[in-house]
């Protein structure tokens, strides 16, 4: 059952993300940008990842995605069916991309250490556990992160409000 | 003696060396002041003058021990690793005539020149060159090595260069004096040639050394190489003399040189200078000696036909210099086959009569020139012997001289040669000397009887020479009439001057009756044509009109020349421009290219834009991961990705 | 393989990752438009969290301690925050461009070069 779960999910996943990189519609890509997160966050669920797989729903799917909509929006020229075309040297990058996968992909298959089979896992939630975690042992990269969201914040508005011409 | 000789003979290189210091000065301190530039001149050459005489003296009282010990003092000049090189001088009868004759008739063409060059504007440029080149005909014959030898070779034809267009305001100067260079410079291509073939092969190129080399040597074939080796060897120093002393095909150059003063063409073109190539391969004798008999019968040959060739075109010729400048081209074309034969002794004796008397008559020639204010064509002279009497003695004198008739000097010489040449056992080359002495004679005689016999032009107005124009033409008809006596004596001429082993040879009246005949003849058939007019020369002429355009045109070789010229070398030079612009400009310009052509595919990693910057990297990573992957040589491995690791 | 024991395993996840980053991988090197190149980042980042979890899921499959070890999911968490903070600012760096150059066109963002 959870094979065909994830088999049907991955490929979704997957296959969204075809349609981000090669849609000549930057709308299209931002809409499949946001079906792709969705596969992955259940994903996540097959994983035991529950807290993160809502994480991902409400942050990527929810808030990155729409301001991908907005800077689309903000910065669309010209025709919408043409604004996301193609680069002169798209085959090379495609072959870049294939060679990485193959090194990626041979380090995978070649390893028989990993482990086809895991346990399944007991009851219980991860929403607990990982605030314990978040809270004890990566207390210090939690408040940076907290910081560095601010300042992202901060800045992202800065930057976008621009600068006035002083006279 | 000898010691005291000797001593004397340390002091030769003087000789060379006064005319080149007054040449330094009237080229630097006295060129403003005409009279002291000649004096400084003349003072210098005459100087060395009897600087010679003595040491012709010294040379006759040694004996016979000059022949065979010559008096050499050698310096070191250049000492490089690989190049060992003298300077010095060398005293042996064949230099001591040498420098007798070149100082006595320089120094008679530089006081002629007095009355000669009088109001030339460049009259201290003229006695500058004329001491330079005095300088380095003199250092030529003292010359110990053929490196020495050859540095004063190319000087003298500077000088003649300098000389012959010494009226460089007239372009036919100009242009026969490059040509003078030029011809000479082709010869000298290959006595340079075959400079350096000697020595490649012996190391040194000391005549003495040489000499003793091939002596000793002569059956080891593996020091000398083949005698084929040899013979090149001797062809090559060969093209020197005959580009130097004219022989056919590079005599071109001398008749056009008649464009130089008349005491340079008596002094270069005559009597020195021309002289040089007979002289180098006198010197060289041993070389030509070991080589095949093939060089030797080459150069007689070439010799022989050069004579009877140039003796054919004068007697065509209308102009007093031409016609001289032929005849010396004949003359020396007897020195050569006179070598050739294997008589070096006749063959320097023939060079020191015909020095007196062809300088001779070209200074009356030139006398002549002056009286009639620079006429040069004989048809327009006539009956000058009344007018200018030394002029047209002491120049009938040289025509005697030149003819054979005893008992001037060139009957001793040229006699000398043609029985040689029959004596070694060539009867052809015996019969061309005989048949161009008649020819010799026929035209000489023509251009005496022509110019001063016969009735006056009324349009001349003549009078005889100053004296310091005459003095010297006594001077060398002094030597015209007593100089071949030296062939009498018990040491005579050939005791002194010789190659090998020296057999004292009678006269031989016999053949010396022939030769005389034959002048004879040529006299009479001159007499018979010019002054009674019993055969018209116009009659002849129209019998055989198309060998006298042959004759007077010399044969057109220099529109051969100049055909060769514009079609072979130009052709040539067509071909090597296209090589020019395509190869060798392709290859500059293709460099180019390349440079530009990388560039523009180089800068196609530098484009600015992030996305392939990217690209690159990422590609790295790919390559530096297959590096240490498989770079151990783990392919075969089922698990190339050990080093890796994996997950416990 | 038998089809019917087959059960998904940690090398299949990471095969699901490593398709995702190079897809990513390859929308950065081909497109022009930026924003279309910041998704493609994003993808990146998602294909490395699940790389994340999955590890996490597949070491760490026991309670130890009453808890279970999830430093693969606090790592992931990080990730998605730090991604976050970047895409606002990247955009608002796209927008700023945008406002200055009035294109969102890459290959004219060429400046790097001098």
């Amino acid at each position: 059952m959870s094979t065909v779960v994830f088999f049907i999910f991955a490929i979704l996943s997957i296959a969204a993300a075809w349609g981000v990189v090669t849609s000549k519609n930057i709308v299209h890509s931002a809409l499949y940008l946001a079906l792709s997160f969705s596969g992955v966050a259940v994903l996540y669920v097959l994983l035991n990842a529950d807290f993160l797989a809502a994480v991902q729903l409400l942050i990527y799917t929810g808030a990155v995605s729409i301001m991908v909509v907005f800077a689309v929006m903000l910065t669309l020229r010209g025709e919408v069916s043409e604004s996301n075309p193609q680069n002169r040297s798209w085959f090379a990058g495609a072959l870049v991309s294939a060679l990485v996968f193959v090194m990626i992909g041979l380090v995978i298959l070649t390893n028989t250490d990993w482990r086809i089979l895991a346990a399944p896992w007991t009851s219980g939630g991860s929403a607990e556990d990982m605030s314990l975690l978040l809270l004890t042992q990566y207390m210090i990269p939690f408040e940076a992160a907290a910081v560095l969201l601010t300042i992202a914040l901060a800045g992202a508005v800065i930057l976008a409000k621009g600068v006035n011409e002083s006279k | 003696m000898f010691k005291e000789m000797h001593d004397l003979f340390q002091w030769a290189w003087l000789i060379p060396a006064l005319p080149f210091l007054s040449f330094l000065i009237i080229a630097f301190v006295t060129k403003r002041s005409k009279r002291l530039s000649s004096t400084v001149s003349i003072l210098a050459i005459l100087t060395s003058l009897s600087l010679a005489i003595a040491i012709g003296l010294g040379v006759i009282q040694s004996g016979a021990e000059i022949v065979e010990h010559p008096a050499i003092v050698n310096v070191n000049w250049l000492n490089i690793v690989g190049l060992e090189i003298d300077f010095g001088t060398i005293i042996d009868p064949l230099s001591a005539m040498m420098l007798f004759v070149v100082a006595l008739v320089a120094s008679m063409v530089q006081i002629y020149s007095l009355g000669y060059m009088r109001g030339d504007v460049g009259w201290s440029r003229y006695y500058a060159y004329q001491s330079l080149f005095a300088a380095s005909m003199l250092g030529m014959v003292i010359a110990t090595n053929l490196l020495q030898l050859f540095i004063f070779w190319e000087l003298v034809g500077l000088c003649s260069y300098l000389l012959i267009g010494f009226w460089y305001f007239k372009v036919s100067a100009r242009e026969a004096a490059k040509k003078a260079f030029i011809t000479t410079r082709v010869g000298d291509f290959g006595l340079l040639l075959g400079m350096l073939f000697l020595y490649t092969k012996f190391g040194t190129l000391d005549f003495a050394a040489l000499s003793a080399a091939l002596n000793t040597n002569f059956q080891d074939v593996a020091v000398i190489g083949t005698v084929g080796y040899v013979t090149v060897m001797a062809f090559l120093v060969f093209m020197g003399p005959i580009g130097k002393s004219g022989q056919f095909p590079l005599h071109v150059w001398l008749p056009d040189a008649m464009e130089g003063p008349t005491p340079v063409s008596a002094l270069i073109h005559a009597a020195t200078m021309v002289v040089a190539g007979v002289y180098l391969v006198a010197r060289m004798y041993f070389l030509f000696d070991h080589a095949s008999p093939a060089a030797l019968q080459f150069i007689a040959g070439l010799g022989a036909f050069t004579a009877i060739f140039s003796a054919s075109i004068a007697i065509a010729q209308d102009d007093i210099k031409r016609i001289l400048a032929f005849s010396t081209l004949s003359q020396l074309g007897y020195m050569m086959f006179a070598l050739g034969v294997g008589s070096l002794t006749a063959s320097m004796f023939h060079l020191m009569t015909h020095a007196f008397f062809k300088a001779l008559m070209f200074l009356a020639a030139g006398s002549v020139i002056i009286a009639l204010h620079h006429k040069q064509d004989i048809w327009e002279m006539g009956g000058l012997w009344k007018k200018m009497p030394i002029t047209g003695t002491t120049f009938f004198i040289g025509v005697l001289a030149i003819s054979g008739v005893p008992p001037f000097a060139g009957f001793w010489s040229k006699d000398e040669i043609l029985a040689h040449a029959l004596h070694n056992g060539h009867p052809i080359i015996y019969a061309v000397g005989l048949f161009t002495a008649f020819l010799t004679a026929f035209y000489m005689c023509r251009l005496f009887f022509v110019v001063f016999m016969g009735p006056e032009k009324k349009e001349n107005h003549t009078k005889e020479s100053p004296w310091s124009m005459t003095i010297p033409l006594m001077i060398l008809a002094f030597f015209s009439v007593f100089g071949g006596f030296v062939a009498l004596p018990e040491h005579n001429f050939a005791f002194y001057v010789h190659y090998g082993e020296f057999h004292h040879e009678p006269i031989a009246w016999g053949l010396a009756g022939i030769s005389v005949v034959a002048g004879l003849l040529g006299i009479g058939l001159a007499y018979v044509i010019y002054v009674t007019k019993a055969i018209s020369a116009e009659n002849v002429v129209a019998r055989f009109p198309g060998i006298y355009k042959l004759l007077k045109n010399k044969y057109y070789i220099d529109e051969i020349f100049l055909w060769l010229i514009h079609n072979i070398m130009d052709g040539l030079g067509k071909v090597l421009y296209w090589f020019d612009i395509y190869i060798v400009d392709g290859i500059v310009n293709g460099l180019a290219l390349i440079t530009r052509g990388s560039g523009k595919v180089l800068r196609r990693t530098n484009t600015g834009q992030l996305q392939t910057y990217a690209m690159v990297f990422f590609f790295a990573v790919v390559v530096i991961f297959m590096v240490f992957a498989f770079g151990e040589g783990q392919l075969a491995a089922l698990n190339p990705l050990a080093t890796l690791g994996g997950v416990k | 393989m038998n089809l019917a024991n087959f059960s998904v395993g940690l090398s299949t996840y990471l095969l699901v990752g490593a398709m995702l980053f190079s897809l990513g991988l390859y929308g950065v090197f081909s497109r022009r438009n930026i924003v279309a190149i910041l998704m493609s980042i994003e993808l990146m980042l998602n294909a490395v969290n699940i790389n994340f979890v999955a590890f996490n899921r597949f070491i760490w499959n026991q309670k130890i301690d009453v808890h279970y070890i999830l430093t693969g999911h606090v790592a992931a968490l990080f990730v998605i925050v730090v991604a976050a903070a970047e895409v606002a600012v990247g955009l608002a760096l796209v927008i700023t461009i945008y406002r200055n150059r009035q294109t969102a066109n890459v290959d004219e963002f060429n400046w790097l070069k001098w």
